[in-house]
């Protein structure tokens, strides 16, 4: 492995994202998408009703040459171009994780290029330096990730030096109970969709789901933080007392009050971390930006709130291997000197380790 | 030459040559090590063997059988590496490094190879011998085993705790000189993902 990236201006970057079910390899040169190759094991993962970490670390073993290949291929690049290489070492799933970090490491010395280990949660933030719509990315920023393996807000002064934790779920990610309470509504895996799906059917005040963290109590210990364990379970309750009463459960309007309960929750506290730091821009990123409602409230408030809205487009936003090459770019661009060769997977790896050397 | 990696047990990488023998070769026995070592690894066996990647004909990869987690690493990793400098994968049963190690420092007759499995169970390959050019003949295996249901208790029993890339490579040069058969290019896992498939929601009330 060369310790030594040639071109620091616009550097061709590889980023390799196995950090839960997508395969994602992404090229970028500096700040410009070449290519974002994603493999979904998604659909072997639908008949246990969630990520299965073993078949997720299978899968992206299988897809990881397929989608160098395909990759390359699209960028209209040849692998010996790339002047780096970044990848995904935390958090997620370990077994997952170690593919990815395995898989770079071996890329890093058969082409003799440096390598970037960096944080999977400050490459969703990354993201949005490579969306389209191309105005220029300003910090600070409020950045409200979520997902299915995770719920994060991040107050972001700089990519690459400063990002900091405000809250995170102390439960369920929330892309977790959209999966629980559509099984509990007998819709399929993923659930998110199936939501979105149903709900815009129903009325979202017919029933008023609890909002996880909210009360004035809560609020004090845990401002930022979100759970949605205890949602799930309201909601669970709910319907098995329609059922036991031998009424039909209104699926509609279980679903609509239950995606209104997380889109409120998620928006009010990210809000309220832009107000308390007097930050004026929200990012959103993670794959639950593709629910409906929760874009819809947090454009609604935001203006509302003054507070800049940006939402980078949903295949930047669901885990990806462009916004690992990104952040890598940015770490380059910024003159940060690459990792050694002997990082390894960190599954809880905090956000405030932007890179591991 | 070829740049062989197992990681069916510890993780072992080397450089070998037909003529030359193992050039270099690193092994690292701890089993849980895998990703934070495999890279210079590779790296410090490239450069003891004054290798240019360019120079090699092939990457040799031990399959397995091995725990999941650590023979994926090495499998991720040849495969990745000749895509990268353009050559062939030559796949491997890792056992057969074993038997071929053990034939080629003089054992004669059937021997059956034994490696852990973790949860208490083995994996296991019988051979009855090595041919004319020294290739150990795999007659069953591999397989998963409890330590009580494992067969062959006329066989000479090697439990291997490692498994040696620079014989695995060397088993590979000697394959292709003399065109005999790799493995397929798949992970030897022999166990399914324990994962019980959904059987819907669970009442949360009683
Ligand atoms: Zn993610």
């Amino acid at each position: 492995m060369n310790d030594v990236v040639t071109n620091r201006s616009n550097p061709l970057v590889l980023g390799i994202e196995t950090s839960c079910d997508e395969t994602g390899i992404g090229i970028v040169r500096g700040s410009t998408l070449l290519s974002n190759t994603i493999a979904s094991s998604m659909d072997e993962h639908a008949r246990y009703g969630g990520v299965v970490p073993e078949v997720a670390a299978r899968a992206h073993l299988e897809e990881m040459v397929p989608a160098l290949n395909q990759a390359v291929a699209e960028a209209g690049i040849s692998l010996n171009d790339i002047d780096a290489i970044a990848v995904t070492t935390g958090p997620g799933l370990s077994g997952a994780l170690m593919v990815g970090v395995g898989a770079a490491k071996a890329l890093a010395v058969a082409l003799d290029k440096p390598i970037y280990a960096v944080n999977h949660l400050v490459g969703h933030v990354g993201a949005d330096i490579l969306d389209p719509s191309g105005t220029p990315f300003e910090y600070p920023t409020i950045a409200l990730l979520v997902s299915g393996g995770h719920t994060s807000l991040l107050l972001v002064r700089d990519l690459v030096s400063d990002v900091e934790l405000l809250g995170e779920t102390i439960d369920d990610a929330a892309g977790e109970a959209f999966d629980k309470v559509a099984r509990i509504l007998g819709l399929p895996y993923p659930g998110g969709p199936q939501i979105d799906r149903v709900a815009a059917a129903g009325d979202p005040n017919a029933i008023r789901f609890p909002r996880g963290l909210s009360r004035p109590k809560d609020m004090e210990k845990h401002r930022y933080d979100f759970s949605f364990s205890g949602l799930k379970t309201a909601v669970a309750r709910w319907v098995e007392q329609k059922q036991d009463a031998g009424l039909d459960v209104p699926v509609a309007d279980v679903a609509a009050g239950f995606r209104e309960a997380v889109a409120d929750v998620l928006i009010t506290k990210a809000l309220a971390a832009c107000a308390d730091h007097g930050v004026p821009r929200l990012l959103l990123g993670g794959g639950v930006v593709a629910n409906a409602r929760v874009r819809e409230l947090a454009a609604e408030r935001a203006e509302k709130a003054g507070v800049a809205l940006r939402i980078p487009p949903l295949s930047l936003c669901t885990d990806n291997g462009a916004m690992i090459a990104e952040l890598g770019a940015q770490l380059i661009m910024a003159g940060h000197a690459p990792s050694t060769l002997d990082f390894s997977a960190d599954s809880t790896l905090p956000v405030t380790d932007i890179q591991v050397r | 030459m070829l740049l062989a990696i197992d990681s069916s047990t510890g993780t072992s990488v080397a450089v070998v040559d037909r003529d030359g023998g193992i050039l270099a070769e690193r092994t690292i026995t701890d089993t849980m090590s895998h990703a934070e070592v495999v890279g210079s690894s590779l790296r410090e066996v490239m450069q003891e063997a004054g290798v240019e990647a360019s120079a090699l004909s092939g990457v040799a990869c031990g399959m397995g059988p091995g725990p999941f987690t650590g023979l994926r690493i090495g499998i991720a990793a040849a495969r990745v590496f000749a895509l990268a400098t353009g050559k062939p994968l030559v796949p491997l049963v890792s056992h057969d490094a074993v038997a071929f190690d053990k034939y080629r420092s003089g054992h004669t007759g059937g021997l059956l190879v034994v490696t852990d499995a973790r949860r208490r169970e083995l994996y296991w390959s019988a051979y009855s011998g090595a041919d004319q050019n020294g290739i150990p003949v795999r007659v069953e295996g591999p397989g998963l085993s409890k330590p009580n249901d494992l067969g062959h208790a006329d066989l000479v029993r090697v439990d291997a705790t490692t498994v040696s890339a620079g014989a695995l490579g060397m088993l590979g040069e000697l394959l292709y000189a003399t065109g005999g058969a790799f493995a397929a290019d798949e992970a030897l896992y022999l166990r399914s993902p324990d994962a019980v498939p959904s059987t819907g929601a669970k009442r949360v009330t009683a």
